[in-house]
């Protein structure tokens, strides 16, 4: 798409509300295909960061670029259609919409229907195959019917990233995935996670240690709104001024784990 | 409840595209395609929509033959203001069921629609213009897209509460504009036109209102067929897609400002058409065509109908009619009426009639409807008798505050009353409360036996699941 070596890449991005900055000179740069894991202690401003990734929010200053292109001063919508999706996390799906309308309006676009309303849905046989292949793909199949608000917790954050990748962006965004579930359901999920993003480039906000260290190539350590490291999980581990301002406790002890694991 | 009600707007349709195309004139080819050799194992099975059939055909049928059933001039014109009813309040569902855009100002386009097809009829009257009478329903679906257009634009750059206030606004504005601007809107008396104009096409002249009631069948029915044709489509999809989540929209490609604009344009568009019938149908459009009332009607009416089903407006464009035409004659205290159900509906069933006959339905299609027969006769009764006793006390009541004059008797359903006896009022407070309570028991009768049945068909769902 560009020459950019980059696909993601964030330079001095601040973003203030009222009087606090919340990001203060953010810098991050991401490689096509990279997984990277945003860790952080709370207020740190993850959720910030990806809500100015994704265009939510306008950053104050501060340059965004996806594949080279800038993308700070655009809409949502025109970031997902160059290539750009995330997720939530609190799971933020049609609600009265089947499963499998969830994931046809989700594919719509990128297979560009665009705003047709002279063509029937039910035509669409690629569309529609398309679909029923990503509703297999995120063990869904047996709910394909159902509204998406009677759906468990655990299938609705199915349907939650089912409906972020299937537009089939080359950058995602998680946004803690796997808040809220069971040990062995997170675990089968990061398998589920690394399926359906498979080449694509990845960014995750996790609480789980164990999953940051499952799912990360590259680890990128946010306090107080900067980037303070980004390296891989041992090199991180390592790093003296992460564990003096924020994890040395926790990292060493999801060491313990990851020993384990 | 609410799930259930739902479930047809919700879930996925059918894979019928033959059938749907065959229904409606908006097919493309690609919806007569057929299904091409699937690889592995996602081969779809599209049958053959055989209920799909029967119901657009007994649609049909029913605009058809209704003129026939009911010959009176009566029941001609009431038919007529269905057949006008039922597009406008389609094209009002399209943006509050599918869109959720909650518009108090409808009638702007409906109304203004009417007008300009009043103005195009009296130009083709004095030769100014060779327009066939049939096609002006066209003229005012014209206009009402593109006074939606204009509005449009402005008003759904909002949602929601934003939204519902500027319709309010701008339907206050037209309505100011049509006593300022007597040209255009007549003024008081309103713009008269005469139907039978230019020349007449295979001997039809739009004289007798037999002529006019199939014109109107006819666009009622391709109208109907094009807006549910259009609930299957992508843009369709995705309008109901705005309504449940506008924010996730954004973040999946689609702006949702330009999906609910192009949807306010295609609601404008059917408003109109309903405006330009009306007025062949009158033969004059005065100004409370655009005013708040009428508005309100729509979304009272398309709310009793059902909201959350594509026929539900349909439902509730027949009460529309029969409630403005019947109800008013037979009562001073209509209105009354009108407000007490739809404030009970909205309590007590706020998907209106369609979501009652969908649940009905479903309890149907699990064989448990036959227990529920005798707890719906005990509530018809019990129900009858309570308003029995209490529309005798308001009828009474508006007797002594309208119709004093005429002495304190008055007819009531056969009997005569004396609306300042103690008797009669203590009767009908004793039917009423008598009433009241018995139906209260039934309801709580009906209440444990309408959960069992839903009990037992969720537990027959997960049974099939896990099979």
């Amino acid at each position: 798409m560009s020459t950019s070596p980059f696909a993601l890449e964030l330079r001095t991005v601040r973003k203030s509300f009222g009087k606090s900055e919340i990001i203060r000179g953010a810098e991050l740069a991401v490689a096509p295909g990279e997984r990277v894991a945003i860790i952080g202690p709370n207020g740190a401003g993850k959720s910030t960061l990806f809500n100015l990734i994704s265009g939510r929010f306008a950053p104050s200053s501060g340059e965004i670029r996806l594949f080279g292109e800038r993308i700070d001063q655009l809409a949502p919508h025109q970031i997902n259609r160059r290539g750009l999706s995330r997720s939530f996390q609190v799971s933020n799906l049609f609600t009265r919409l089947s499963v499998f309308e969830n994931i046809r309006c989700a594919l719509l676009w990128s297979m560009g229907h665009r705003y047709a309303f002279w063509k029937f849905l039910a035509g669409m046989d690629e569309l529609n195959d398309r679909a029923d292949e990503l509703l297999e793909m995120l063990h869904l199949d047996k709910k394909r019917d159902v509204p998406a608000m009677n759906l468990t917790y655990a299938e609705a954050r199915a349907l939650e990233i089912g409906i972020t990748i299937a537009g089939g962006a080359q950058v995602i965004l998680l946004d803690e995935p796997t808040a809220g579930m069971s040990k062995s359901e997170t675990r089968r999920f990061i398998q589920l996670i690394r399926e359906v993003t498979e080449g694509r480039t990845l960014l995750t906000v996790e609480h789980d240690m164990g999953v940051v260290f499952g799912l990360a190539d590259k680890i990128a350590v946010l306090v107080y709104g900067e980037v303070i490291a980004f390296d891989t999980p041992e090199a991180v581990r390592a790093n003296a001024r992460v564990q003096e301002a924020y994890l040395g406790s926790v990292l060493a002890e999801a060491q313990a784990q990851g020993a384990h694991a | 409840m609410s799930a259930v009600m739902s479930q047809t707007t919700a879930s996925a349709p059918p894979q019928g595209p033959g059938a749907a195309g065959g229904l409606t004139p908006g097919a493309t080819p690609q919806a007569h395609r057929r299904a091409r050799v699937p690889r592995g194992d996602s081969y779809h099975f599209k049958p053959y929509n055989v209920g799909r059939w029967l119901v657009w055909g007994l649609y049909a049928g029913v605009l058809l033959v209704a003129p026939l059933l009911w010959t009176s001039s009566l029941a001609q014109t009431m038919l007529s203001q269905i057949g006008i009813a039922i597009i406008a309040c389609l094209s009002y569902n399209l943006l509050l069921g599918q869109g959720g855009m909650l518009s108090f100002g409808h009638a702007v386009y409906s109304g203004l629609g009417g007008y300009l097809a009043i103005h195009t009829l009296n130009a083709v009257s004095a030769g100014q213009l060779a327009l066939p009478v049939s096609l002006i329903p066209i003229v005012g679906g014209l206009a009402g897209l593109g006074f939606a257009a204009l509005f449009g634009y402005v008003s759904t750059k909002k949602s929601g509460t934003p939204f519902a206030m500027i319709t309010l606004g701008l339907g206050e504005l037209i309505w100011s504009m049509s006593l300022m601007l007597p040209e255009f809107f007549g003024g008081e008396g309103g713009i008269s036109g005469n139907r039978v104009a230019g020349q007449p096409v295979m001997g039809i002249t739009f004289g007798p209102q037999i002529q006019v009631y199939y014109l109107i069948a006819l666009y009622c029915f391709i109208c109907t067929g094009l807006m549910f044709a259009f609930t299957r489509t992508p843009l369709g999809r995705m309008l109901n897609a705005v309504r449940d989540n506008p924010e996730r929209v954004q973040f999946i490609g689609y702006d949702t400002q330009w999906v609910r604009f192009l949807a306010f344009l295609i609601a404008g568009f059917f408003a109109g058409v309903s405006g330009g019938l009306s007025a062949l149908n009158f033969e004059i459009v005065t100004a409370e065509v655009v005013g708040a009332a009428r508005s309100g009607a729509y979304l009272l009416f398309t709310f009793l109908g059902g909201a959350t089903f594509f026929f539900g407006p349909i439902i509730g464009a027949v009460l529309m009619v029969v409630a403005l035409v019947l109800l008013s004659e037979l009562t001073k205290a209509w209105l009354l009426y009108l407000g007490l159900t739809f404030l009970f509906m909205v309590m007590y069933a706020p998907g209106g009639f369609a979501s009652l006959i969908m649940m009905n339905l479903r309890v149907a299609a699990f064989g448990k409807l036959r227990p529920l027969w005798t707890s719906y006769v005990a509530l018809a009764l019990t129900g009858l008798t309570a308003l029995l006793g209490g529309s005798a006390m308001v009828e009474m009541l508006y007797h002594l505050q309208l119709n004093e004059a005429l002495g304190p008797q008055m007819r009531y359903l056969g009997m005569t009353l004396d609306a300042k006896g103690l008797d009669a009022w203590f009767g009908a407070g004793f039917v009423l409360v008598t009433g009241g309570a018995l139906f209260e028991l039934a309801r709580r009768q009906f209440r444990r036996e309408w959960d069992q049945a839903q009990e037992e068909i969720e537990k027959e769902i997960k049974r099939r699941e896990s099979l």
